[in-house]
């Protein structure tokens, strides 16, 4: 029962390092580093509370979706259009979320860090598997999860399969090269980097609905970050980014539960998601092989 | 007789530098036209205007008759025009598949049909008598399957005038003629073909007209039957070229580097260098014939440090290299022309002087305290590109502005100008224009003069044997048979290139 309860939290917490990490492989397939998840994320946390407050969730993570996707936008249209330093867009993105959030928050809930609380979406039961050890993982899931879960075989559909991504790897990989043969270089960059935004504000919008059940100021955690982590832990594949995204939420997960067992500090026990994280990065990095152009604004007729 | 492209008063100007300057050009449908001129001449500028990459700052461009603005790469293949790239725009982690159908792939639904692209690439390889594996990736292949790639690429849109950028530079003299043969069947289908090319040979042989350029301008169009390579050289490069090497005797020192049963794995396990032995004396240049890919590039990197060794030694100036690492073989006095330079040798966005003391900027002459000696280094890159003869606008341009035989120069005024006693030269003149070529042959000669010890890797037989004191032919990562220039025929060793034998000489 302990077991089931611990997987089951587990994949509560992974589903918004998921969500984000999928969307990252995207944005970076195409050759777009996007540190800008993060914001993108607290924008869709916030926008997904308000969207429900007023009309429900399903609208609810209808606008995070669409701050998510503007955000991108600005973050395409300064790397893809003005070449702009990727980096530096993305942390400005993640300034503009934070500042951006608590002046509405004010502005709207009279509250500079939280909101009301707010409806999620219905949870489900999985039918069938509702028995003894499994119930923990099959009652009362959110469908977001379900949608995430989903979505991991699709995204690998569509990055390995799909003519689109086909070329948007290629453009994430030798721009020049996309570019003779008439991809138009620009737009899959635009796709690859808006795709990424629509996911993160997803994600943000889970946070909010699904988990709290309401907008907290910097409830993401960083989690915009440690997705960007299981993108590179997963080797820029959505199956990879899963198992990835899964060992980030089992951490967390177990974190939680040792801090009620109280032996040691609980700050320490709070680092591990973190510290796994460096790890991760630290070990890891050395054999996963980013796209070759990642992160490398694209000009025609330098060569 | 109708005319497939017509070029005028076509200028492009890049800063610093008129790259074209009013060229006119006539192509005939179905014709092969070569187009000959020096290093930085701007062909492949003209080409890049044609295939869309560029934008001409003046001048008119007409396809079968029609004016035309080619704004784009895209617009360029809708008006089937297809180009084979001096430097290969191929993705390396993509298959060979993949990489042909990018950009035109064959669908079903929103899916790749990968069956009907096969069947039909398959189908051109065939009929064009290329082999190739359509699912290896791009970064295992040879330079010379990712050429075929290229072509295949054009010919998979169907292109109706092909412009070949210095196809042959990195062909085996029998991979050119298989070319030359699909060149002149694609001729006879009524495609018309662009054909740029340094070796002087091959474009009058190949050619029904040539047009030479010189300095962006057109010196002239002519037949190849009506002029010598002597006269084409003269007209390209302005003044006379001698194309006869004098090649002093030299005593041989000691042996500076030696090579004893070397093995080479690849990751995957194959061996790529099986069992390769030979020693190089001072004042001896030591030549390794063979078809590319045949393991020259694993030795030659296995020598340098940046490849593991998985058996057999390799000594420089009499100490073991085995264990060292890269930058303390290059210590020992050991200089790289590598054979692909944008992959090594160079870093395409940096400058010109950064590029020229790469690897030696820790040199006691390039530093000030701990900081680099900027002003020593400009000095120094300044002089070096004077004597190496390379055309830029300035040494601050980035490297990847240049044109890529003076891209190459820049490579080889770095590495030898720096005292080397050991020279791996893999495919020096590759893309270098006849004079260009001349100059680095007399560089290694000259340092074999000095005294030094070199390697020449090299796929242009000619030029191995002219230079070489001993040649080894590699195949199969083993070399099959060893000779004096002197004593072997073009023949013979093209027959050992193939993994064959020559049974002269043997008793029955
Ligand atoms: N993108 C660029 N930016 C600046 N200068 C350039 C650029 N491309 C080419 N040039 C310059 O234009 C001139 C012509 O270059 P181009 O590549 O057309 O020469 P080429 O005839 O093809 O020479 P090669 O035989 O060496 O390939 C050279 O001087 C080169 O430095
Ligand atoms: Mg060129």
């Amino acid at each position: 029962m302990f077991l089931a309860e611990l997987l089951a939290s587990s994949l509560r917490m992974a589903v918004p390092i998921l969500l984000t990490a999928l969307g990252a492989v995207f944005t970076e397939r195409a050759g777009v580093v996007n540190i800008g998840l993060e914001g993108m994320m607290i924008a869709g946390s916030f926008m997904g509370a308000l969207g429900s407050y007023y009309y429900g969730p399903y609208f609810g993570l209808l606008l995070a979706m669409i701050a998510g996707l503007f955000m991108a936008l600005i973050h395409a249209v300064n790397t893809v259009t003005f070449r702009v330093d990727q980096i530096v867009s993305g942390v400005a993105i993640n300034i503009l979320a934070y500042g951006g959030c608590r002046f509405l928050s004010l502005a709207i809930f009279k509250m500079a860090t939280t909101s009301p609380r707010v409806s999620g979406l219905p949870k489900i039961d999985i039918p069938g598997l509702n028995i003894g050890f499994l119930k923990p993982l099959v009652s009362g899931v959110s469908p977001v999860i379900i949608l995430a879960l989903l979505l991991v075989p699709v995204s690998s559909f569509i990055i390995n399969r799909t003519v689109f991504g086909l070329r948007l790897r290629s453009v994430g990989e030798n721009p020049l090269a996309a570019d003779t043969l008439g991809i138009d270089v620009f737009k899959m960059k635009y796709a690859g980097v808006l795709i990424s935004g629509a996911l993160a504000g997803l994600s943000g919008a889970y946070l909010a609905l699904e988990h709290t059940g309401m907008y907290v100021e910097g409830m993401t955690q960083g989690k915009g970050f440690i997705a960007l982590a299981a993108m590179i832990f997963g080797n820029w594949e959505p199956v990879g980014a899963l198992w990835a995204s899964l060992l980030f939420g089992f951490s967390e997960a177990l974190s939680f539960r040792v801090v009620e067992g109280g032996a040691i500090p609980y700050q320490f026990i709070k680092m591990i998601p973190y510290v796994l994280t460096l790890a991760v990065l630290t070990g890891v990095v050395k054999k996963s092989t980013a796209p070759a152009a990642d992160g490398v604004p694209y000009e025609r007729g330098l060569k | 007789m109708e005319r497939a492209v017509v070029l005028k008063g076509i200028t492009k100007r890049f800063p610093g530098i008129v790259a074209n300057d009013g060229i006119d050009l006539e192509v005939k449908k179905g014709e092969i036209h070569a187009i000959v001129g020096e290093n930085g001449a701007g062909k492949s500028t003209l080409m890049k205007i044609l295939a869309g990459i560029y934008q001409p700052d003046e001048g008119e461009i007409y396809i079968f008759g029609k004016r035309e603005r080619i704004t784009s790469p895209g617009r360029a293949i809708e008006l089937k025009i297809g180009m084979v790239h001096q430097h290969f725009m191929l993705v390396d982690r993509f298959t060979v598949l993949e990489n042909i159908i990018l950009g035109a792939e064959k669908r079903a639904g929103i899916t790749i049909d990968e069956k009907n692209s096969r069947k039909m690439i398959e189908e051109l390889l065939s009929l064009y008598n290329f082999s190739l594996d359509l699912d290896a990736r791009v970064e295992e292949i040879s330079v010379g399957q990712a050429q075929r790639v290229e072509i295949l690429k054009v010919l998979y849109r169907g292109a109706d005038i092909l412009v070949l950028d210095e196809p042959t530079a990195v062909l085996a003299p029998q991979e050119v003629k298989e070319l030359f043969v699909n060149l002149r069947r694609l001729k006879e289908e009524g495609k018309t073909i662009i054909f740029i090319s340094h070796k002087l040979d091959e474009v009058l042989e190949i050619a029904d007209r040539i047009t030479v350029l010189r300095r962006g301008r057109v010196v002239g169009t002519v037949m190849p039957s009506e002029v010598t390579k002597e006269e084409l050289a003269r007209m390209m490069v302005g003044k006379p070229v001698f194309m006869k090497l004098e090649k002093a005797s030299v005593p041989t020192g000691e042996v500076l580097l030696s090579v004893k049963d070397l093995v080479v794995k690849e990751s995957t396990g194959k061996t790529v260098v099986n069992g390769v032995s030979f020693e190089i004396r001072g004042g001896e240049i030591y030549g390794i014939a063979g078809i590319e890919g045949n393991g020259q590039k694993e030795l030659a990197e296995a020598i340098l440090g940046l490849r593991q060794i998985s058996s057999g030694q390799v000594t420089i100036c009499g100490r073991n290299a085995g264990n060292l690492s890269v930058r303390e073989i290059r210590d020992l006095g050991v200089a790289f022309i590598p054979e692909d330079r944008h992959r090594q040798g160079l870093i395409l966005p940096m400058k010109v002087w950064e590029n020229m003391v790469l690897g030696f900027h820790r040199k006691k002459e390039f530093l000030k305290g701990r900081s680099l000696n900027l002003k020593a280094i400009r000095k120094f890159a300044e002089k070096k590109s004077e004597e190496f003869l390379v055309m830029l606008s300035s040494i601050e341009q980035s490297i990847e502005g240049l044109s890529g035989g003076n891209q190459q120069k820049v490579i080889l005024g770095r590495e030898l100008s720096r005292e080397p006693e050991v020279i791996i030269a893999s495919q020096p003149t590759r893309g270098l224009d006849v004079g260009a070529a001349e100059f680095v042959h007399k560089e290694l000669l000259k340092k074999r003069e000095e005294g030094k010890a070199i390697l020449l890797i090299s796929a242009d037989l000619e030029e191995v044997l002219s230079l070489s004191d001993r040649v080894g032919v590699i195949y199969n990562g083993r070399i099959t048979a060893e000779f004096k220039p002197e004593e072997v025929t073009l023949e013979d060793i093209g027959v050992y290139m193939l993994g064959g034998e020559v049974k002269a000489g043997e008793g029955a």
